[in-house]
């Protein structure tokens, strides 16, 4: 009595567990059994939760069709920059509001909050004008720019945050041995740094890998210049009604965002939740 | 003591106080003032400068092209004129208009309620579970939220698809007749539930986890004397626990409300608004009017508005995050 007791009142609380744990993971699932599962089962009468039998057919469809490894490489090009661009920037103004007093630093610190919630939805019209006068419509450096923008407040805010963790005293020290204040902070500040380079850029590279908005109006006719959500999100325009091959292209989209959020895992779900990311 | 190391030091090339977080007066030295005043200003200048030319810049010119006459022929030729209000005007005379506002509120409502409440419900859950349930549920939670926001939606899609669709199959096999087939797209109810349906379900894990951690702060002691005096969990739960979390709660609430125009992505991926227009949320249609119609003027009013409902929501986020941590100081 005494020990079962307790096990029946857990009862809802774990079936609300385990109905959670579904509703989270059917749809992640339903995308990675779909894309192994071939086509006759996929549009069959009665699917199967679980796939009877297995293929790659879909995968290779996806990988094979025209322009994915361009659009591949035009994704990591775009994201690579973005990122390498606010990390850098980032990295000298989070130094300076970190290591440094001077007058507008609160001011300098507020314009970055603001600019982390900047509407970009609403921007949309505004920054198609300005492209296209400036002959910048349908190019990759405009992306890179765009998203480096997007990603730049929150690399400072994270960056920021990390630099304040690092005690000032070793990089004096190493000043009075000699070193110079840049010197010092690159010999000394700069490798302790390197976890907190390496997650903040992780999401840098998630929220630009992911953007499809100014992808999707920024390049219009330069077919070639299109990035992998663009591509995505027309894959059943040019695949019909091939369900497996889009989900394995879905598949294949999502697979490093959602290894790298599970490597990351336990920094999610501590400290940059309170940071106002949205993956 | 730093003062005098920093004078026995060879010269600091980036001349600045030793950093201290608290105020030290006395660490100053006159004689490298000037450097001081430059190199934190060298060092933010090409933050500053890509904010003033990739946001405000943008921002303004927005505000230029809805008070202009702008349309195709000036975007291609220039000299748009100044027409004042005469944008907002239309706009605001304008039945659909309000209609899409109208929808928008509808949208951010449903969708905030539904969010607010399920990641409360599954913060408290989280709470309570033993340690491999508790890994186990934020590990699908993390999972969902690492999902990409065009692969979400083309499974959403996927799932939803009229003939092949799994969800057709399922309430089909439940007895459900009526949806053998059943083109939830088609419907505009329908396309608007899956719509919410999408972003709640991409939502809640960030709120659920947020609140989860602020939840993981409020003593335990506080439970145990309210259980002794004999308060109900509803009680417990109105009266202690969520007093405690409630500047997280109403955090993670206007961010919520703010990200509600995030929702642009997964509807024009997936309805471009339709059928009809019953998906057409504010930030659908200011870029419907600009981009497929080549009303710029108009668009721009209407992304304005936007902005400006917005910063209401926006500002009461900063004084709460402010408040929160003191994060300028």
């Amino acid at each position: 009595m005494s020990t079962t007791r307790p096990r029946i009142r857990r009862l809802p609380l774990n079936a609300a567990a385990v109905l959670t744990v579904l509703v989270c993971l059917f749809p992640v699932y339903w995308m990675v059994a779909t894309a192994f599962t071939p086509t006759r089962d996929i549009q069959s009468d009665n699917p199967r939760i679980i796939p009877g039998s297995w293929t790659l057919d879909h995968f290779r469809t996806a990988v094979g069709a025209t322009g994915f490894g361009l659009f591949w490489r035009n994704s990591v090009l775009v994201t690579l920059s973005a990122v390498l661009l606010a990390l850098v920037i980032a990295l000298g103004s989070a130094y300076a509001v970190a290591r440094m007093r001077w007058k507008g630093r609160r001011q300098f610190m507020l314009m970055v909050f603001i600019a982390q919630m900047a509407p970009w939805e609403s921007l949309i019209i505004p920054v198609y004008i300005i492209s296209r006068d400036t002959d910048m419509l349908d190019r990759l450096p405009t992306l890179t720019l765009v998203y480096f923008m997007m990603t730049l407040p929150f690399t400072i805010i994270v960056l920021r945050g990390f630099i304040g963790t690092i005690p000032p005293e070793l990089e004096e020290s190493a000043q009075v041995d000699g070193c110079t204040r840049f010197g010092a902070f690159r010999r000394i500040a700069f490798p302790l740094l390197a976890p907190g380079l390496m997650a903040t850029s992780l999401f840098g590279y998630i929220t630009a890998w992911n953007e499809f908005t100014y992808a999707n109006f920024l390049i219009i006719k330069q077919q070639d210049h299109r990035t992998l959500p663009v591509w995505l999100s027309s894959f059943q325009n040019v695949f019909g009604t091939d369900w497996g091959a889009t989900m394995a292209a879905s598949t294949l989209f999502a697979a490093p965002a959602l290894v790298i959020f599970l490597l990351l895992q336990r920094h999610v779900t501590s400290g940059f939740a309170a940071g106002a990311v949205k993956g | 003591m730093p003062a005098v190391r920093e004078q026995t030091a060879p010269r600091p090339p980036l001349g600045t106080d030793p950093p201290r977080r608290s105020p030290a007066p006395g660490t100053s030295s006159p004689s490298k003032s000037s450097g001081r005043t430059v190199w934190p200003y060298l060092l933010i200048a090409p933050a500053v400068l890509g904010t003033l030319y990739l946001l405000v810049y943008p921002l303004i010119r927005a505000v230029v092209i809805s008070l202009q006459d702008f349309g195709l022929r000036q975007l291609i030729l220039g000299h748009a004129k100044f027409v004042g209000f005469k944008n907002y005007g239309t706009l605001l005379g304008d039945g659909h208009f309000w209609e899409v506002v109208r929808r928008t509120f509808l949208f951010m409502a449903i969708n905030v309620v539904l969010i607010m409440t399920l990641s409360t419900l599954v913060a408290l859950m989280v709470e309570r579970l033993g340690r491999f349930g508790r890994t186990t549920v934020l590990s699908a939670l993390v999972l969902t939220w690492a999902m990409p926001v065009i692969s979400a939606t083309t499974v959403f899609q996927w799932l939803f698809h009229s003939e092949f669709g799994i969800v057709n199959e399922v309430l089909t096999g439940l007895g459900f007749e009526s949806f053998d087939r059943y083109p939830w797209f088609a419907h505009g109810p329908a396309a608007f539930a899956i719509v919410v349906a999408l972003v709640v379900w991409q939502s809640v894990p960030f709120a659920a986890i947020t609140l989860y951690s602020a939840l993981t702060t409020v003593p335990v002691e506080l439970y145990e004397s309210a259980r002794i005096d004999g308060a109900s969990g509803p009680r417990i739960f109105r009266s202690v626990t969520f007093p405690m979390i409630r500047p997280i709660f109403l955090l993670v609430f206007s961010l919520e409300v703010i990200w509600t125009f995030k929702a642009f992505v997964q509807i024009w991926v997936m309805t471009n608004g339709g059928p009809g227009d019953a998906t057409t949320i504010l930030p659908v249609y200011a870029v419907q009017t600009a981009l497929s119609h080549q009303r710029y003027d108009l668009g721009s009013a209407a992304s304005m508005v936007t902005v400006v409902l917005m910063s209401g929501v926006l500002v009461f986020y900063f004084r709460q995050m402010f408040r929160q941590e003191d994060e300028l100081a």
